[in-house]
């Protein structure tokens, strides 16, 4: 129980930096994307189960606190990709950052051309790649940047909840 | 703890069917006055003001130590920018009284006084997805905003408010790629639409289309101001001038760049008209 009440502190937290404080420190008008990195980190250090669950909650919160054109888009997109991430839960090591930097942007990719697809595409504007000249690649870029930053945060935190649960018998999340 | 452990593949199928719906809802129904919403906005809004106030310090605790030196000569420009200005403002003033009077003579209604306005700042510019230009403010229904009010920064139109709640309001802007807005060029009296476009924002740029210029009056810096036809923008409000402007090739109208007053990058403080146009007394 205490770990998900942290679990759900630190979505908040991110939730909060991805509203003000992303914005604030975007280059070129891109803002890194926090959530993504969240739940990439967290899919890969807790599992599929984990990482589909904190995908979800984290699109929806997304997407009711930053406007798109409907509801629910990023929490399909996020869910897969949590869940996904939670394949390879087995077999990475922890330490390594290659693998949550090759993880967060092939979901950051994901997400932008999804959301390119349904937002932009079918309102006839076609022209993809100049959207992922603009936005896409150099979103992912950013975030990356932020997954070296994040993921070690992210990783102290999981080895602390780790630690918890192996305190109290049985209890997983 | 008591669980029961459903499948993880059974639980992605759930959920997958769970967000397809609301998908579905949230084209069926207006999630912007949900109570989730409301609930966020009670909840995180307070908390973004927070973390910008704090933001505000840091960077007024910057400025503080910024040259003395440099800081003085622009006082010293700026305060002789406030004579001329002052002076400017008593002709104009002079002239209003007179057009005023004028005005009245012609029983025409006085333009834009009786617009009340209310001051509000921006607490999260929301280009945190990358697609759109939404920006939300800290003011809601409590401060008497509503859905469909004019939002202008500094001389210009920046936006019309999306979503209110009872302490926030979302302004969509008009160079975001959803914004569509109704104007005027001042000089010809001719109509256009104002049309935002992601792939222009780059340039400062927004489009202009349907321009009804039939014999091609229209020219680069020309004034765009919103036009007396709009269901939802007051009229005579500035967006910019003409940057670009060319002959479309049906050659019945005419389309090219606007180039807006507002600098959209760094809005802080904008102006909420509380008029709506429905209600505004000058509507002609």
């Amino acid at each position: 129980m205490k770990t998900k009440l942290i679990l759900a502190g630190t979505m908040l937290a991110c939730l909060l930096l991805q509203c003000s404080l992303m914005p604030a420190i975007s280059i070129a008008s891109i803002t890194p994307n926090l959530m993504i990195v969240f739940t990439v980190s967290f899919g890969l250090m807790r599992g599929k189960r984990s990482g589909m669950i904190l995908g979800f909650i984290c699109g929806l919160l997304t997407d009711l606190m930053i406007p798109g054109l409907f509801v629910g888009l990023r929490a399909f997109v996020y869910m897969y990709i949590g869940y996904f991430c939670g394949y390879c839960y087995r077999i990475f090591y922890d330490d390594d950052i290659k693998m949550p930097v090759i993880l967060t942007a092939a979901g950051d990719l994901v997400y932008g051309i999804a959301f390119y697809a349904t937002q932009f595409m079918l309102r006839g504007r076609i022209q993809f790649f100049f959207y992922l000249r603009r936005v896409i690649l150099p979103e992912m870029v950013y975030t990356i940047l932020m997954t070296f930053v994040f993921y070690r945060l992210f990783l102290l935190l999981n080895r602390q909840l780790e630690k918890m649960d192996k305190r109290s018998v049985g209890s997983f999340v | 703890m008591k669980k029961d452990h459903i499948k993880s593949k059974t639980l992605l199928f759930i959920l997958s069917v769970a967000s397809c719906i609301i998908i579905i809802l949230s084209f069926v129904l207006d999630f912007s006055s949900n109570p989730l919403n409301y609930v966020a906005g009670y909840v995180l809004t307070p908390l973004q003001s927070g973390i910008n106030q704090v933001g505000g310090w840091l960077s007024g605790k910057m400025d503080y130590f910024e040259d003395n030196l440099s800081l003085a000569a622009e006082n010293e420009k700026l305060q002789a920018q406030v004579d001329e200005l002052t002076v400017e403002n008593t002709q104009l003033l002079q002239d209003h009284a007179e057009l005023n009077s004028l005005r009245d003579l012609y029983d025409l209604d006085h333009k834009y006084e009786s617009y009340t306005k209310i001051g509000a700042r921006v607490i999260s510019r929301e280009n945190a997805g990358n697609w759109f230009s939404v920006f939300t403010i800290d003011k809601g229904t409590e401060d008497g905003l509503a859905v469909d009010m004019n939002v202008l920064a500094g001389a210009g139109l920046a936006g019309i408010i999306t979503e209110v709640g009872p302490n926030w309001a979302r302004v969509r802007s008009i160079i975001d790629d959803y914004s569509n807005v109704s104007a005027e060029i001042s000089e010809t009296s001719d109509t256009c639409i104002i049309a935002g476009d992601l792939s222009l924002i780059d340039d400062g740029n927004i489009n202009l289309v349907k321009l009804n210029d039939p014999d091609s009056q229209a020219k680069i810096g020309d004034t765009v101001v919103t036009s007396h036809i709009s269901d939802k923008f007051l009229p005579g409000i500035l967006i910019g001038y003409i940057s670009e402007i060319h002959t479309d090739s049906n050659n019945l109208t005419r389309s090219g760049y606007v180039a807006p007053v507002v600098d959209f990058k760094d809005i802080k403080e904008v102006l909420v008209i509380q008029n709506l146009k429905q209600t505004a007394p000058s509507e002609q």
